[in-house]
């Protein structure tokens, strides 16, 4: 009985242990500047669909100092795979590809109800956590897709385990006017720079920045 | 040649198709002066004929790879709600009139149709609507939609990563 309650101590003592650092890794974001080594790894989550028209918007404003580029996309997605490649041949003009693509199960179908979402999304965290582990980026670039839930997760965890400070930058869908989606209204609270391409989610999420559509 | 491409996307959409081919909104584009009309119409159960729109040559077609030929070569996009299409739309700087499904009221793609026509970048109706706002409507209040800027979102990330 004794040893029950060691373990269960000594669980609770790891959980607060966790939650504590995550508090103080989210209060680090400001002072995360990958960039002085000249150069930000990144993982991208594309989508699906719209989703992924947007992030290739994002990244072909970014300079190739921002490399290598790690995408991933739903094992269920046929379309994304294809977009990618043609917008990294095209911006890359030489050889030196400096991209690669991971797959990793859907966390959320469109329609999928709360309660199976939330097994799927554990479920995906099984298969995010090594692959961010092994990939370590400097930075997880997202907008929304469910599966970018669990790839943020496991960004953080680094950072909590104090392996690495990785950055969160979320950009809400330009077609999010009024409300956030269900993944930004998760990572609002944990991303480091959370975009919004609408004034009025920024007048209702203050800790949003709004540079404009800037899609 | 004047054409107008309707689209509803990977929807069905019965009821604008409907609406469409009727007698009366038939005749309100031939007296716009359109000669061709291209019908999009997905999942949808509904393919009219020729003989439903008189006076104008009908091509009908549930899915292409891509419908961007379609887009460019239009001189008025008439769509459902969906985001992508709409913004496929006003970024090749076409009039754009979005038909509502009055089924679909929670589906958070209407936040953007409302926020476009809000700033007068859509015009919008029902399908209850159409025939009479195909007679009335003034393409020439439409504002031209101007694209997003991701350089000012790669410039902010520039500076925060500290690369310059």
């Amino acid at each position: 009985m004794l040893l029950l309650w060691s373990i269960l101590a000594g669980i609770s003592l790891v959980i607060i242990i966790l939650l504590v650092r995550l508090y103080v890794v989210l209060g680090t974001g400001s002072e995360c500047r990958p960039g002085k080594k000249g150069s930000v790894s990144m993982l991208v989550v594309a989508g699906s669909g719209g989703h992924t028209t947007e992030i290739i918007r994002l990244m072909g404003s970014l300079s190739q100092s921002y490399g290598p580029r790690h995408y991933v996309i739903a094992d269920t997605d046929k379309m994304s795979e294809e977009k990618i490649r043609t917008f990294e041949v095209s911006k890359t003009s030489d050889s030196q590809s400096q991209f690669t693509i991971h797959r990793i199960p859907r966390s959320r179908e469109v329609r999928q109800s709360w309660s199976s979402s939330v097994v799927s999304t554990l479920y995906a965290l099984l298969y995010s956590v090594p692959l961010v582990f092994r990939l370590r980026p400097d930075m997880v670039l997202c907008n929304g897709p469910g599966t970018c839930v669990p790839l943020c997760a496991a960004g953080l965890l680094l950072g909590v385990l104090g392996l690495k400070r990785v950055l969160i930058i979320y950009v809400e869908s330009i077609c999010r006017v009024e409300t956030l989606s269900m993944s930004g209204k998760i990572l609002y609270h944990l991303a480091d720079y959370f975009f919004v391409q609408w004034p009025s989610l920024k007048d209702k999420y203050p800790n949003t920045i709004y540079l404009g559509r800037v899609v | 040649m004047k054409t107008v491409f309707v689209t509803v996307g990977t929807t069905s959409f019965n009821e604008l198709i409907v609406s469409l081919v009727t007698k009366e909104a038939i005749q309100a584009l031939v007296d716009r002066g359109y000669t061709d009309l291209a019908l999009q119409v997905g999942r949808g159960s509904f393919l009219p004929g020729p003989e439903r729109c008189p006076g104008l040559k009908l091509e009908v077609f549930r899915f292409k790879d891509s419908i961007s030929d379609y887009i460019n070569k239009a001189d008025l996009i008439i769509s459902h709600a969906g985001a992508g299409s709409c913004l496929e739309a006003l970024g090749a700087g076409k009039p754009l009139l979005v038909v509502v499904n009055d089924n679909l009221m929670d589906n958070h793609q209407l936040e953007l149709a409302k926020q476009l026509h809000s700033d007068c970048h859509l015009l919008y109706c029902t399908c209850s609507t159409l025939t009479q706002t195909l007679k009335t409507m003034d393409l020439s209040v439409l504002k031209t939609f101007l694209p997003g800027q991701p350089q000012n979102f790669a410039n902010f990330l520039n500076k925060v990563t500290g690369l310059i």
